[in-house]
């Protein structure tokens, strides 16, 4: 019994004195997630069996970074899903606007061709450390994380863009050749957490 | 007619002149007024106008504005990212009857300087950042302040 106590009390020890990762980084093998999509179906990254990867993006449907991002978003679906790397989509927003309703509804109204998923607990967001939307992972089929960022280098106008960071990370895993940026930053709206 | 247009001109000269308006500045001037030495904590809170819990938290930072000589606080706009007519700002201003200064960061691309401000700021909204010159500590935060908690961030600070 003692030994059982002391055992519980250096786990404890350990568990406490283990620094709080914060999200994944580059390089990380990232868990797979079950969530329900606008279609009430469930959907996993294993249920795509011919992707080589996926961009997983974590959106919302009322922070005006994901309005101005939303056909860019639309469009990287139609340009790689055929390439094998699908959109993803994820909702972890907590609050008005960000419902489970109304995310139904902005799927139906945009014709989502992408599953829009909604992470209810907010645990995919906390687990892969997404911050602010849209926030990109790009994951290889392994689930290795290849990239975490931003869209590109001009929210404002995307006509103006000069970097496509998402693009040439994608391209980059599709010619196997290393993704030349694997990391940026970006303004955006936090993503509304639930009070712990 | 030409009274009602000579009134109309001068309820127009009342309006605008009320309207609050707002330094543009550039990194560098940031990253000065970050580094500066001075005898008050700065604080300083990265916000927008299209940014709700922003906006929620503004007046927590205008109260301690208002109590506090000891205590500069500078509220940074970020919305010239998604739009660079100060306009929505300076009406926001306005309506709120802000009293705390408000700068307008404008500059692009914001992947080139995020970490320049601070390395641990992924980009969203709000962030605010305390720094005591006179002990040297410094504080990052990127989450909506609620009442109390930025007073303990300052004591933190070593205010």
């Amino acid at each position: 019994m003692k030994r059982v106590t002391g055992f519980i009390l250096c786990l404890t020890i350990l568990i406490a004195a283990h620094p709080v990762k914060k999200g994944y980084e580059v390089g990380d093998t990232a868990t797979d997630f079950k969530l329900k999509n606008t279609d009430g179906r469930m959907v996993s990254m294993s249920d795509y069996k011919d992707a080589r990867g996926f961009i997983v993006i974590f959106d919302c449907n009322t922070c005006p970074y994901s309005k101005v991002y939303n056909e860019r978003i639309i469009a990287l679906n139609e340009k790689y899903t055929s390439k094998g790397f699908p959109v993803i989509a994820i909702n972890a927003n907590d609050g008005s606007g960000d419902t489970y309703d109304d995310m139904v509804s902005i799927a139906k109204k945009k014709d989502y061709k992408f599953p829009y998923l909604f992470d209810e607990t907010q645990k995919v967001a906390r687990t892969y450390g997404a911050t602010n939307t849209p926030h990109v992972f790009i994951l290889t089929k392994e689930l290795k994380v290849a990239y975490i960022g931003t869209i590109d280098d001009n929210a404002r106008d995307a006509e103006a863009v000069t970097r496509h960071y998402v693009e040439d990370a994608v391209e980059a895993l599709i010619a196997g050749r290393p993704v030349p940026l694997t990391k940026t930053k970006a303004i955006g709206c936090g993503i509304r957490w639930k009070d712990k | 007619m030409r009274t009602s247009s000579v009134i109309i001109f001068l309820l127009f000269i009342c309006i605008s002149a009320r309207a609050q308006q707002a330094d543009q500045i550039k990194l560098k001037d940031l990253q000065q007024l970050i580094n500066k030495p001075s005898d008050k904590v700065q604080v300083i809170n990265f916000w927008a106008t299209w940014c709700a819990p922003c906006v929620k938290e503004i007046p927590l930072f205008e109260k301690l504005n208002q109590e506090n000589t000891d205590v500069e606080v500078t509220l940074v706009s970020m919305d010239y990212d998604l739009d660079p007519n100060p306009e929505k700002v300076y009406r926001f201003m306005t309506r709120k009857n802000l009293k705390s200064r408000v700068v307008i960061l404008a500059e692009r691309n914001p992947n080139n300087w995020i970490d320049k401000i601070d390395k641990s700021w992924s980009g969203a909204l709000p962030a605010t950042l305390i720094i005591n010159s006179k002990t040297g500590k410094r504080k990052f935060i990127e989450k909506e302040l609620h009442e109390g908690e930025l007073e303990k961030l300052l004591e933190e600070a070593g205010k």
